[in-house]
């Protein structure tokens, strides 16, 4: 029963100390600022950004993209390490959970910040055709967030009830709220078999749903006749790298949250471990869909193919471009294939590194081949030859991320990162394991 | 007295029955008369007119036993998204008479009032590889007959009409630019800001609300947040106009025509349009792509002009010419 008090007093969630306040209320002044900058936007018209009639996509395409990628971490260690019986997963799968919900809700609103006419947003339903990618991310998304939720809730019931207990006296507000959302949780047989139940249907579900939500994203670019986006190697290509960024996104969040709750003792080095071997997986297999996207079409060397790839490789992009294939993907995963390599502190500093050459990777998807039109680009003022994004769009672009670390910070600020129940039934379950065996 | 009597009575009877039959026929005819009258107030002639039979011989019916029948306004009600019955528009490009004289682009700046950077109608200077000539090639919207771009719209703002026009619906428009991302042929323009097309906004506004046609002015006036682009001068084909590039071109570049019809014509002279692509080779930009396109190009053989000449006029960084 000690044991319990312990483990409960350790895992509820606690409030922020000074550095927690400093960080909260500096997203807070980001995301005002960025919102300052998007009314500038709806004003003046999308001229604020330096999007043209040929880079007619730019950072709010690549970041929504990113924030789709990001979300694919729920589904990977959720869902599949369920269904793979990865027990070790545990202590990790609520901050997935919560990672994938403010990405998936980030990618909707980051879309809609692309729209020229966002007033027009119900023409999507209105006038809704079927046939149009655009129609399946209307679709898709949404679901996502949908069953993205009930992945974070439906975990969650038992805890809330714990909660409600918790803070009977400490907060009684608090504990109001928490015993209204645990919706009258009393840990009975039949709660808890409907419980396992709809868990088990929603990580069936989410694998497919996520699948889709990556590819219908791959197919906005490969239903086009563009350069370096007419390729069928985009759906594999996209989802292998929402596993790479959502891993990454992973392990930097983790890494933050065991510092900061001084969670050592029920996130391990053994998990960071684990994670490391699956991010390496993550980058290999990514790297090899490059290699698919990047390489073989050197060797027909169609012209048009060939200027896209020698601005990447040897032009304009060439830095970028190799920062982010060498340091985002090649580095790590040779740092990570060693077992030191796969401790805590190298780990966070490789899983920041590849999530910053995830978000470049999407710009790099992005950019480049808009412009390298079919026609030649003519008659056009000479900044149209390029795109880098403008303050406005940088602004907007950050108050996203911001809103995004916001939306994980509130959450692990009220919830409970490592699930209490499942941790206190596991650690009984090791108790009677040993009595049996002695 | 009694053979009398019964004589008078059926003397009556006889009378009466004359009478009565005189007044019954005299009221038909009155009648017929009246109608016939009052047919012919309405008619207001007995004209003939020519008709043909299904089998080819002439019959002469008077007019007033011509109806209209109520399916035939139908068809020629005008739809926006369906365009104009019976016909399907086409456009051939001969490069061999161009020379860059942009008279087109500035007769489409102007009629479009194009505020923007980025003209609807380009000539492209082109060269194909070092050793091949240079030409000038002349760019409108193609009007695909597969267009990419309705593919992808997810809202039908931008549509194919069965008279073979792409247009768009800038009203309906979200501003996803996907559109301008899933056309090869870069034609799609983007009012990144409000337009400010001046006063010819409103007189256009109102045009656009008082007469029943403002579909002809499909794209007009322009509208901050939506695509814009060639739209082959729909306002002008239901005037039996040409387009205005068409016109303006002292060079007679562009023929416009119905492919229907099989003829095409630039102002001076109208030919045929399969056999002037027979004769002189026409083509298509980028057939491989299938989205076969409504412009036709001729190549550029046997020119007249000199490819430098159009050298003056070039600017590779302009093609909307702005109010000083």
């Amino acid at each position: 029963m000690k044991n319990y008090d312990k483990l409960i007093s350790d895992l509820v969630p606690k409030k922020f100390g000074k550095l927690g306040v400093i960080w909260t209320s500096s997203l807070l002044v980001i995301i005002i600022i960025g919102i300052v900058a998007y009314i500038d936007q709806l004003i003046k018209g999308q001229v604020v950004t330096n999007m043209r009639d040929y880079a007619l996509w730019g950072i709010y395409i690549s970041n929504f993209v990113f924030f789709v990628a990001t979300s694919f971490v729920g589904s990977v260690t959720v869902a599949i390490l369920r269904l793979t019986h990865n027990e070790w997963r545990a202590p990790i799968v609520r901050i997935a959970e919560i990672i994938t919900l403010a990405s998936i809700v980030m990618a909707g609103i980051t879309i809609m910040i692309d729209m020229a006419r966002p007033d027009r947003l119900l023409n999507l339903f209105i006038h809704a055709r079927l046939q149009s990618p655009i129609t399946w991310d209307v679709i898709i998304i949404p679901t996502s967030i949908a069953i993205s939720f009930l992945l974070l809730y439906f975990p969650l019931i038992p805890d809330l009830a714990i909660l409600k207990d918790h803070f009977k006296d400490e907060s009684p507000f608090l504990s109001k709220w928490y015993g209204k959302l645990s919706l009258n949780w009393t840990g009975s047989k039949a709660q808890k078999a409907i419980q396992t139940k709809s868990i088990q249907i929603i990580a069936l579900m989410i694998i497919p749903i996520s699948l889709i939500l990556q590819t219908v994203d791959a197919w906005l670019f490969s239903t086009t006749y563009r350069i370096g986006w007419d390729s069928t190697n985009m759906g594999a290509y996209f989802i292998s790298g929402a596993f790479v960024a959502g891993i990454g996104a992973l392990i930097t969040v983790i890494y933050v949250v065991r510092r900061v709750y001084k969670l050592e003792n029920y996130i391990t080095e053994f998990h960071f471990d684990k994670l490391g071997k699956l991010l390496v997986l993550a980058c290999l297999t990514y790297l090899y869909f490059n290699i698919n996207e990047y390489l073989i079409p050197v060797f027909t060397a169609k012209k048009g193919e060939l200027e896209h790839l020698d601005v990447l490789f040897t032009g304009h992009y060439a830095i970028l471009f190799w920062l982010v294939i060498i340091g985002g993907l090649i580095i790590p995963s040779i740092i990570l294939l060693f077992k030191k390599g796969r401790k805590p502190l190298p780990m966070f500093i490789i899983g920041l590194a590849v999530v910053i050459a995830s978000w470049w990777k999407r710009y790099l998807i992005v950019t480049p081949t808009l412009l390298h039109p079919f026609m030649p680009i003519q008659g056009v003022p000479e900044s149209w030859h390029h795109y880098f994004p403008s303050i406005h769009e940088w602004l907007i672009t950050i108050a996203t991320l911001a809103m995004a670390l916001l939306i994980i910070t509130m959450l692990v600020r009220y919830l409970p990162v490592i699930p209490i129940q499942k941790t206190a039934d596991e650690q009984e379950l090791l108790k009677n394991v040993k009595n049996t065996k002695s | 007295m009694k053979n009398n009597k019964t004589n008078s009575r059926r003397k009556f009877l006889n009378k009466g029955l004359k009478v009565g039959l005189i007044t019954a026929i005299g009221g038909i005819g009155l009648t017929k008369l009246a109608s016939k009258l009052s047919a012919q107030t309405e008619n207001n002639s007995s004209e003939k007119v020519e008709l043909m039979t299904t089998d080819g011989t002439i019959i002469q019916v008077d007019s007033s036993e011509v109806m209209e029948m109520d399916n035939s306004k139908k068809h020629e009600e005008y739809n926006v998204r369906k365009g104009i019955p019976n016909r399907k528009f086409v456009m051939v490009i001969d490069l061999a008479k161009c020379k860059n004289a942009l008279k087109c682009q500035t007769a489409c700046n102007k009629h479009h009032y194009i505020t923007g950077d980025n003209a609807w109608l380009k000539v492209y200077k082109m060269q194909e590889s070092q050793d091949t000539a240079p030409y000038w090639m002349p760019t409108t919207c193609m009007h695909c007959d597969h267009p990419a771009c309705v593919t992808v719209c997810p809202v039908d703002a931008t549509f194919k009409r069965k008279d073979g026009l792409v247009l768009i619906d800038n009203e309906r428009c979200i501003g996803c630019r996907f559109c301008m991302a899933a056309c090869p042929y870069s034609t799609r323009v983007f009012n990144w800001s409000e337009p400010n097309q001046g006063e010819i906004t409103m007189n256009m506004e109102m045009e656009h609300k008082t007469s029943n046609s403002s579909v002809e002015h499909a794209g007009l006036p322009s509208i901050k947040g939506t695509v814009d682009k060639c739209d082959f001068c729909p306002h002008a084909i239901k005037e039996n106009e040409l387009p205005h590039c068409v016109s303006a071109c002292p060079n007679g570049v562009f023929y416009f025509g119905d492919k229907y019809e099989d003829t095409v014509t630039n102002g001076d002279e109208t030919l045929r349009f399969s056999k002037l692509l027979k004769d002189k080779a026409g083509y298509r930009i980028m057939e491989g792509l299938g989205t076969e396109p409504s412009v036709y190009y001729l190549p550029p053989t046997d020119r007249l002009v000199n490819f430098e000449d159009g050298l003056k006029d070039y600017n590779e960084f302009q093609s909307v010419e702005k109010p000083e």
